[in-house]
């Protein structure tokens, strides 16, 4: 069986960057020996961060590092909205629509970013730049209502001018 | 009192529990009734279904059942207005999305969910929105899915988890939009697999094999045990107008449990195969022709007695070990009668050297259960999962309860648990054997035994050896299983008696995984040539099966067997059976290797057609009942067998029933204990062997005529894989990872 977990382990380091093995072994560090079933949420934001979202290759190489069935990860991967399991847009835009953002304005910010790029919520734009996600629950920016967060930096008080110069600013 | 033992009162009814039991436990044996979808006692609790919330007395809301250890003096209230409400309201809450396709449903009319709708639905919905619906999924031959009918109970991801040992299922998404899937579409590949169709509560995991094809209202249940394993499997066949529909597991904790293996389960659709033997056959003049019952077993009785001219050893009879202890046992009296000694079931053995050391009956060393009791088990020569099931799934129980199971096998085959490997190539194996015999030695400062003594030079312990070793030595309760392919070894005597010297030098017992599913009934009734019945010695003995077909008989019987897929050197059984000049045939089936080696065929009753007793593992004797109607005018086995008897003169032969004949069994067998103690005398030397792997291993659905009929089963990535089939073998090991 040892000789098998092994081998496993070695197919997934082939798929996966030093980089993100590297932050796999530091987070498995973390929880008591045998428990590496734990790091399987930071194993897949590294490979995603990397990537920009999951393939089922990506994720049965998580599965073989960390040894564990494939389909453990899979359901981790599913259950989480902030794991993309399908290809989407390199800049991730999550317009928040929850209640102060809402009273703030923000479904016109969507419907402006919706127009702008030209695709719906959930939608990439064909030239693979931006990805609208649905965003489910508050970003926790209340005070600064409305916002948005693009690739994980928050922007606020977002005005359809201030949408604009934020996303002509990426490549 | 004992401390850990609590009062609680449940329905006002005094109770007494277990300390930490979950509150369904208790109530469930004191035959309380709570309703439940996601609980099962074999299962992990997961508490997520909420059918089973119950109102107890202080509790601030109602509390799931299954989730809550009882306390001393806790009041529960499971038919209160407060649980009733609950339980209602669960109800409604999991029948949202759940489609009103009873009338299409094959889980219709045993369906958990149903039955709990009856009791605690509303009868008017009060939903007007769209239900879900979720993509099927093709899990294989033997599973149908309808996932729309899923209720997320979860017990299918725990079994892949918990009894199989590897998760192929599981939960997908989140909220709403959560499935019970593979995510990628893939075969669910397990020998245990069907269990799942049992857990599902609802019509989400069905048989698909019996698709469609019966109500389980219109089908009556018979027990049955299941004849392809030494397990003994207890069984329910549901038979629609006398034709087996399908198979289920019938509750027995000390063999079974509630599971049963899908070669058990699945079996059954080889039964009415196209090649069914419906009459009796006779070839005259190098013609077949079909006979009434009457000519055909006149005319076997007279070719017998005229191919033999009085010359007993010129027969030879050849008994698969599936029949059933009342056939053997006439068989046995026939050969008697006709002054054959030449009679054997050990139809996959090559090395009949040391056979008197045989122990009277291949007995497993325990019982099935105690399996999971032992605290060693080391494995010679067995493929294990494949050879037995639901023994390998008890083994996996000790291992996960801390004993320390080593394989010492050919190829290192998967196992879902901690284990070590001995590598021990066909070739190689005595060698391997006598490595843990001399590590034995060393590591209890004892002699090499004489057995080992010539070996010693060739072969050198590693670390592998000695670590396994060490695994056995001071253990209470060790156990070394010699599997199927250690007993079809070439060097079977070797590999037997440097076992026996392990076990001597640590302590450990002896046990045997006996072929088919009466192995051990037919060395009981005494078909073996150096035996008698109850294992009794005395004689000279006949031919065993390689001998009856390297020095080719006159006249055989042959019983239940194919020989070319069935016999070990099944080529060369072939031709021994063509050269003879009489060949009486029992069989349920006619293929062409058939016609081409026998004289008469007799069609017999198959599996589940016939009433018999089998002889399992353990040493358990299992009685059952036909369950089925024999196809065309097959008769069951120890009937046709009956009357050749009286027409061979076979005296006190007037059986009635099945009954009759298993009482002479007993009485000829008297009381048979079982007993593996070795008392061989051989010295292992490193000789040539001339036999791979692929031949002693016999693929887990080829085994007999019946599974390798089974479609589904035949479809299987198992059976394709040992087909040859590249596709297969790549998902295999795909699957067998993790």
């Amino acid at each position: 069986m040892s000789d098998g977990n092994s081998a496993r382990m070695e197919a997934g380091k082939a798929v996966l960057s030093e980089h993100v093995r590297e932050e796999i072994d530091r987070w498995v560090a973390k929880f008591p020996e045998g428990r590496q079933r734990s790091a399987v949420i930071a194993a897949l934001h590294a490979v995603q961060h990397e990537h920009g979202y999951l393939t089922q290759p990506l994720m049965d190489a998580v599965a073989e590092y960390l040894n564990l069935p494939p389909v453990q990860v899979y359901e981790v991967a599913s259950f989480y909205s902030m794991f993309e399991t399908k290809p989407v847009g390199r800049h991730k835009i999550s317009v928040c629509t929850n209640i102060s953002c809402m009273l703030r304005g923000a479904d016109e910010i969507v419907e402006h970013v919706e127009r702008k790029l030209g695709i719906k919520t959930g939608e990439s734009t064909p030239d693979g730049r931006f990805y609208l996600k649905c965003e489910e629950e508050c970003l926790a920016a209340c005070v600064g209502a409305p916002m948005m967060m693009v690739d994980h930096v928050y922007y606020e008080n977002l005005t359809p001018e201030k949408v604009d110069e934020i996303l002509d600013s990426l490549d | 009192m004992s401390d850990d033992i609590v009062k609680i009162e449940v329905n006002g009814v005094p109770l007494e529990a277990r300390k930490g039991e979950m509150l369904i436990e208790v109530t469930d044996r004191a035959g309380i009734y709570i309703p439940r979808f996601c609980y099962h006692h074999k299962l992990s609790v997961a508490a997520n279904c909420r059918m089973c919330l119950v109102d107890i007395e202080k509790a601030p809301k109602p509390m799931p059942a299954c989730a809550t250890p009882v306390a001393d003096g806790m009041k529960v209230y499971t038919r209160s207005r407060r649980a009733i409400d609950a339980q209602k309201a669960t109800m409604e809450f999991l029948l949202i999305n759940h489609p009103l396709d009873c009338p299409i449903c094959d889980q219709g009319g045993e369906c958990e969910l149903q039955d709990l709708a009856v009791g605690y639905g509303r009868d008017v919905s009060r939903y007007t929105e769209r239900k879900r619906v979720v993509k099927d999924l093709n899990i294989g031959p033997l599973i149908s899915t309808d996932m729309t009918r899923c209720i997320h109970c979860t017990r299918c991801v725990r079994f892949g988890i918990e009894i199989q040992g590897i998760q192929q299922l599981g939960t997908i998404g989140r909220g709403e939009r959560t499935v019970i899937s593979t995510y990628v579409e893939r075969a669910v590949e397990h020998e245990l697999s069907g269990n799942i169709i049992d857990l599902c509560p609802v019509g989400a995991l069905n048989n698909k094999p019996y698709r469609y094809s019966a109500r389980p209202w219109e089908m009556s249940s018979k027990p049955l045990v299941a004849a392809h394993d030494a397990v003994g499997s207890n069984i329910y066949a549901h038979v629609l107008r006398g034709r087996v529909k399908r198979v289920v597991p019938k509750r027995n904790d000390s063999i079974n449990e509630t599971w049963i293996s899908d070669r058990d389960r699945f079996s059954c659709y080889g039964l009415y195969a196209d090649d069914r033997l419906e009459k009796p056959m006779v070839k005259i003049d190098q013609q077949w022709t079909e006979a009434t019952w009457q000519e055909a077993l006149e005319l076997a009785a007279r070719e017998l007695v005229k191919t033999l001219d009085g010359e007993g050893e010129a027969l030879g009879v050849l008994v698969s070990p599936n029949a059933t202890l009342e056939e053997m046992f006439l068989l046995r009296r026939i050969a008697d009668r006709l002054g054959s000694r030449n009679i054997d079931h050990r139809l996959r053995r090559r090395d009949f050297r040391d056979q008197n050391a045989d122990p009277v009956f291949p007995w497993l060393g325990c019982s099935i259960e105690g399996l999971e009791r032992r605290d060693a088990i080391l494995v010679v020569g067995s493929n294990l999962r494949m050879e037995a099931p639901l023994i390998a799934h008890r083994v996996r129980n000790a291992a996960l309860d801390g004993a320390a199971v080593t394989f010492v096998n050919p190829a290192a085959y998967t196992y879902h648990f901690e284990h070590e490997y001995v590598d021990a190539p066909v070739e190689r194996m005595v060698h391997a054997l006598g490595a843990l015999v001399v590590a034995a030695a060393r590591e209890t400062q004892k002699q090499v035994p004489a057995v080992a003594a010539k070996l010693a030079s060739e072969i050198a312990a590693s670390d592998a050896h000695t670590s396994a070793v060490r695994r056995l030595i001071g253990k209470e309760r060790a156990l070394i299983l010699l599997g199927h392919l250690a007993q079809r070894h070439p060097q079977f005597a070797e590999i037997r008696a440097l076992a026996a010297a392990l076990a001597a030098l640590t302590g450990a017992e002896i046990g045997y995984i006996a072929e088919g599913a009466n192995g051990a009934g037919a060395a009981i009734s005494g078909v073996l040539p150096h035996r008698g019945p109850g294992g009794a010695a005395g004689g000279e003995p006949g031919l065993d099966v390689q001998g009856m077909i390297n020095s080719p008989r006159r006249a055989y019987i042959v019983f239940g067997i194919e020989p070319r897929e069935d016999i070990a050197n099944g080529e060369r059984a072939e031709q021994a059976l063509k050269s003879a000049d009489t060949v009486i045939t029992f069989s349920s089936y006619v293929t062409d290797e058939l016609l081409g080696c026998s004289t008469v065929l007799l069609p017999i009753a198959a599996f589940a057609e016939t009433p018999g007793t089998f002889v399992n593992g353990e040493g358990r004797w299992q009685s059952f009942d036909a369950a089925a109607n024999p196809v065309g005018d097959a008769r069951p086995g120890w009937r046709v067998l009956r009357v050749l008897a009286n027409l061979l003169g076979v005296e006190d032969a007037e059986y009635r029933s099945a009954e009759e004949v298993l009482d002479g069994v007993r009485r000829a067998v008297g009381e048979t204990r079982p007993d593996n103690s070795y008392s061989g005398q051989i010295e292992a030397e490193g000789d040539a062997v001339q036999v791979s792997l692929d031949e002693l291993d016999v693929p887990i659905y080829s085994v007999d005529a019946v599974v390798r009929r089974s479609e589904p089963l035949q479809r299987t990535v198992f059976a394709r894989g040992a087909k040859g089939d590249d596709d297969a073998r790549a998902e295999i090991r795909v699957q067998s990872a993790g």
